[in-house]
C-alpha cells in the first residue's frame, strides 16, 4: 500500500496490471501514449509478459484485444479520442458479441485540441454502442475503475470505454494501489460457440441480448460505489458533475459546496440517481467536460420541468476544457486575477526540431511546388504537420491519419497537377497504405513523399510496424520499382531531392520518394542510452 | 500549508525533473500533491507549462485559478511572463534570464529584463552561469528549484533526497552537482529576493 506518484494515464496502466491483463494493444497517440508506455516499462507486465507492443492502428489493436477477450483472457485497448474513429467498426460490434475475458477501451479525449484536430466526446460512442462508460474524476479513480472495470466488463459480459481528458491523462498524484495483483485468467473458449459471429440471424439475437442487458447496465451504474450523492443544504440549485468536473467545482468550495451534487463517473446515467436530485432542487446544472451530452438527455424539449443550466444555454463555455474560473463564473462567484501578460510577450508554437529531417524534405518541396502556385500539398497527421507553420508554409490539407494519399488522389482524380502527398512512416504503416493500393489500382497521378524518420515522433519515439519496410510495402503495394526512391534526408542532398521531385512529377502515375533519416530526438535518446549501458559492457 | 507553482519553460528544457523532486519530497512529507504537466506537441519547443500543486489539504483542481499561484518559476525569461495573470498578489517570479531565442519574433531581452525587474517580488538568476561555475551546464535546473526554495515550504533536506532519488542512477558526480546547484541556486535567492 505504497502511495505512488502516477499521471492519471500511468493510473490506468497500473489498474490494469492489477487487474489482471494478459494485454494491451494500442496505437500512440496524445494524450494517451503512456497508458502502454506505463505498461511496457512495468517490472511485473515483464514479468508475467503481458503483451505490449504497439499495433499498427487503433482498428487493428481493438480486434487484437477482442481475440485476446475471445479467449478468455482480459484485454486493455488505448487511444486518443480520434482513434476511436478508426476502431468504430469493431468497437460497434463488440458491443454486438460482447467478451468473454474482461474487455477495457481506455479512450482518452483532448477538449482544447492541445495535440488534436478536434475535441469530440467519446462518452457518445458509448451511448451509441450502448455499452457501460467510466469516466473517474481524479488519479485514484483512475487506478480504481480500470482495476475492477475488468469484473464489472465480465459480470456485465459486455466491453466496458474508460474515458478520460487531457488534464486527468497528464496530471500526477498520489495513488494507493492494492498489494496484490489479480491472476491472469485461464485460456478459456467462449461457452457460447455462437457468440462471437455476427451472421444476420445470429446478429438480431446478439442485438437483443445487448438492448435486454440496459437494464442491467443502470443498475450497475447505481449500485457502482463511485457514482455518490452528496448533501447540500442550499436547494436552489442542484450540480450534477461528471468525471473532473467535481474537482473544478471542488476548488471553489473547499469548505465543502452547499448545493447538493450528483456525482457521475458511470453511465449509462442512473435515472434513479438523477431524480433523486432533482426532485430536491429548484434547477439543475450540468458540468460536464466535452460535449452536453447529460445536459442533453436531461433538458426537456419542450421545456417542461425543471430548468436545466450548462453549455447549451451559455452558463459554460461550449468549446475548450474546463477549470475551476469557469465554473466560479458559472456560479457568480468572484475570481481573482494576476497581472496581466506584457504585450511583448510572443507566441511560442511548437516547432520542427533544429536537424530534423523534415526540414530537408520541405526545402527541396517548397522549392519545386512554388513553381505551380499554392494548393496542391496534402499533408497527415505528424510532427511533419508542423511543415504548415512558418517557414514553409508547406501543407494545405490536414484531416485525419493517412487523408494525405487519398485526398492527393482525389484531388489528382479531380484534375489537380501535381499533386503532392506528405506523409510519416507511421501514419503512413496505420493508414497510408490502404489509400496507395486504391492509387495504384487506378494508376492516379500522385507523388507521395514519405518523410520516414524511423519513428512516431510526436507522440514520443515509438516504432511502427513497418520499420525498415517502407519501399517494400510500397514495391509490394505494386508501385513500379523504377517510380520508388529512397534518399537521405540531408541538407548535402537537396539538389538531388529536388531533381527526383520534378522527375517524379513528369511520371503520369504513383511515384514515391522516401526522404529517410532517423528522429534526432530518437537518435539522441538511443545514443543517451547506449552511454549509460557502456560500464557494464566493459567489465568482463 | 499550501504552495501552488506554475512551472514555465520551453518544450526541451526539461522542467519536468523540477517537478518531479518537488514530487518526491511532497511524499516524503506526506503532503497532497497534483501536478499537471504538458505532453504531446508543444513539447517540441512550444511553450510548456506544469501546474505543480502542495498542501496539507487534500488538492481539488489539477489546474491552478488564475490569481492564486504563489510562484512561477521559469526556467525562460519571456515564459516566467506568461503566466503573469496566475500570480497571486503576494506571488513570487522566480526565473532564469538565458533566452531561447526559437521563433524569428523574439522580443528584446532588455524589454524583457525591464518587465520583470518592475515585478513587486522576483528573483532573476544567471542559472547557466551558475551551472557552469559548478562544472556542468546541466543542473542548470536545479539551480533553478534551488532558487525557488526560499519561496517552498518543504524541508531543504527532502529536495536534497529527491535529488539523490532521481539523480542516483546517473552516478555520484551528477549527485553532488546537482546538490551543489541547488545550494547555489538558494544562496543566489536569498541575497537577491
Amino acid at each position: 500500500m505504497t502511495k505512488k506518484l502516477l499521471l492519471g494515464v500511468e493510473a490506468i496502466g497500473q489498474g490494469a496490471i492489477d487487474g489482471g491483463i494478459s494485454g494491451v494493444y494500442a496505437y500512440p497517440g496524445t494524450p494517451s501514449t503512456e497508458i502502454t508506455e506505463y505498461i511496457q516499462g512495468n517490472e511485473m507486465a515483464i514479468e508475467r509478459n503481458i503483451h505490449r507492443e504497439w499495433s499498427a492502428n487503433e482498428k487493428t489493436a481493438f480486434e487484437s484485444a477482442l481475440g485476446m477477450s475471445y479467449a478468455g483472457k482480459r484485454a486493455l485497448v488505448c487511444m486518443k479520442h480520434v482513434g476511436l474513429n478508426v476502431a468504430a467498426d469493431p468497437f460497434m460490434n463488440a458491443a454486438m458479441t460482447g467478451i468473454n475475458g474482461g474487455l477495457i477501451i481506455a479512450v482518452a479525449d483532448d477538449p482544447s485540441m492541445h495535440s488534436s484536430q478536434n475535441e469530440q466526446d467519446s462518452r457518445y460512442y458509448g451511448k451509441f454502442a450502448m455499452i457501460p462508460v467510466l469516466e473517474p474524476s481524479n488519479q485514484q479513480e483512475a487506478y480504481d475503475m480500470t482495476r475492477t472495470g475488468f469484473e464489472l466488463s465480465e459480470q456485465l459480459g459486455t466491453p466496458v470505454l474508460l474515458r478520460i481528458t487531457t488534464r486527468l491523462a497528464h496530471s500526477r498524484a498520489g495513488v494507493i494501489p492494492v498489494d496484490t495483483a489479480a491472476s491472469e485468467n485461464k485460456l478459456k473458449l467462449p461457452a457460447d460457440p455462437l457468440q462471437f459471429i455476427l451472421l444476420p440471424a445470429f446478429a438480431r439475437k446478439r442485438y437483443q441480448t445487448l438492448l435486454d442487458k440496459q437494464s442491467r447496465f443502470e443498475k450497475a451504474s447505481e449500485e457502482s460505489p463511485f457514482n455518490r450523492y452528496i448533501d447540500g443544504k442550499d436547494n436552489s440549485l442542484g450540480i450534477i458533475c461528471c468525471g473532473i468536473a467535481l474537482n473544478y467545482l471542488q476548488e471553489n468550495f473547499p469548505d465543502g459546496c452547499p448545493f447538493p451534487i450528483l456525482k457521475v463517473v458511470q453511465y449509462p446515467l442512473s435515472s434513479q440517481m438523477v431524480r433523486k436530485l432533482e426532485q430536491q432542487v429548484d434547477k439543475l446544472l450540468i458540468i460536464e467536460e466535452g460535449y452536453p451530452i447529460v445536459e442533453e438527455q436531461l433538458k426537456g424539449f419542450f421545456g417542461y420541468g425543471k430548468p436545466v443550466s450548462g453549455k447549451l444555454d451559455g452558463t459554460l463555455p461550449r468549446t475548450g476544457e474546463l477549470n475551476p474560473d469557469i465554473i466560479a463564473n458559472a456560479l457568480k462567484i468572484k475570481t481573482e486575477n494576476g497581472m496581466p501578460m506584457p504585450s511583448l510577450v510572443a507566441n511560442r508554437p511548437p516547432a520542427l526540431c533544429k536537424g530534423c529531417g523534415h526540414h530537408d524534405l520541405f526545402k527541396a518541396l517548397d522549392e519545386v511546388s512554388a513553381e505551380y502556385g499554392d494548393g496542391h500539398v496534402f499533408s497527415d497527421i505528424g510532427c511533419y504537420t508542423l511543415g504548415v507553420l512558418p517557414p514553409y508554409h508547406s501543407g494545405n490539407t490536414c484531416v485525419d491519419m493517412g487523408s494525405s494519399v487519398t485526398m492527393a488522389k482525389g484531388a489528382a482524380d479531380a484534375g489537380l497537377f501535381p499533386s503532392f502527398a506528405v506523409i510519416g512512416d507511421s501514419t503512413f504503416t496505420h493508414s497510408g497504405i490502404t489509400g496507395l493500393l486504391d492509387a495504384v489500382y487506378e494508376k492516379s497521378n500522385i507523388l507521395i513523399m514519405i518523410g520516414d524518420n524511423e519513428s512516431t515522433s510526436m507522440t514520443g519515439g515509438q516504432n511502427s510496424s513497418a520499420l525498415g519496410r517502407i519501399e517494400s510495402i510500397c514495391l509490394g503495394a505494386g508501385v513500379d520499382a523504377e517510380h520508388i526512391h529512397v534518399i537521405e534526408a540531408l541538407p548535402k542532398n537537396h539538389e538531388k531531392l529536388v531533381a527526383l521531385i520534378r522527375q517524379e512529377i513528369a511520371y503520369n502515375g504513383v511515384s514515391v520518394i522516401i526522404p529517410r533519416r532517423e528522429c534526432i530526438q530518437k537518435s539522441a535518446r538511443r545514443i543517451s542510452e547506449s552511454r549509460k549501458q557502456k560500464p557494464a559492457h566493459c567489465v568482463r | 500549508m499550501k504552495c501552488d507553482i506554475v512551472l514555465a519553460g520551453v518544450g526541451g528544457q526539461g522542467i519536468l525533473s523540477i517537478a518531479t523532486v518537488l514530487g518526491f519530497a511532497a511524499l516524503e512529507n506526506n503532503l497532497y500533491l497534483k501536478q499537471a504537466e504538458t505532453h504531446g506537441m508543444s513539447q517540441r519547443g512550444g511553450a510548456v507549462q506544469s501546474y505543480l500543486r502542495l498542501s496539507d489539504r487534500p488538492v481539488f483542481s489539477d489546474l491552478i485559478p488564475y490569481g492564486k499561484a504563489d510562484l512561477i518559476l521559469s526556467v525562460e525569461p519571456m515564459e516566467s511572463l506568461r503566466y503573469l495573470p496566475y500570480l497571486a498578489p503576494h506571488g513570487y517570479v522566480v526565473t532564469n534570464i538565458t533566452a531561447y531565442r526559437n521563433i524569428v519574433n523574439y522580443p528584446e531581452f532588455e524589454l524583457i529584463m525591464d518587465e520583470i525587474t518592475k515585478l513587486p517580488h522576483r528573483v532573476a538568476i544567471d542559472a547557466e552561469a551558475i551551472a557552469k561555475e559548478i562544472g556542468h551546464a546541466k543542473v542548470s535546473n536545479m539551480v533553478m528549484l534551488g532558487a525557488a526554495t526560499p519561496f517552498i515550504d518543504v524541508a531543504l533536506e527532502s529536495l536534497e533526497h529527491g535529488i539523490r532519488e532521481i539523480f542516483g542512477r546517473k552516478g555520484e558526480e551528477m549527485v553532488t552537482l546537482n546538490l551543489q546547484a541547488l545550494h547555489a541556486g538558494r544562496t543566489f535567492a536569498l541575497a537577491n529576493r
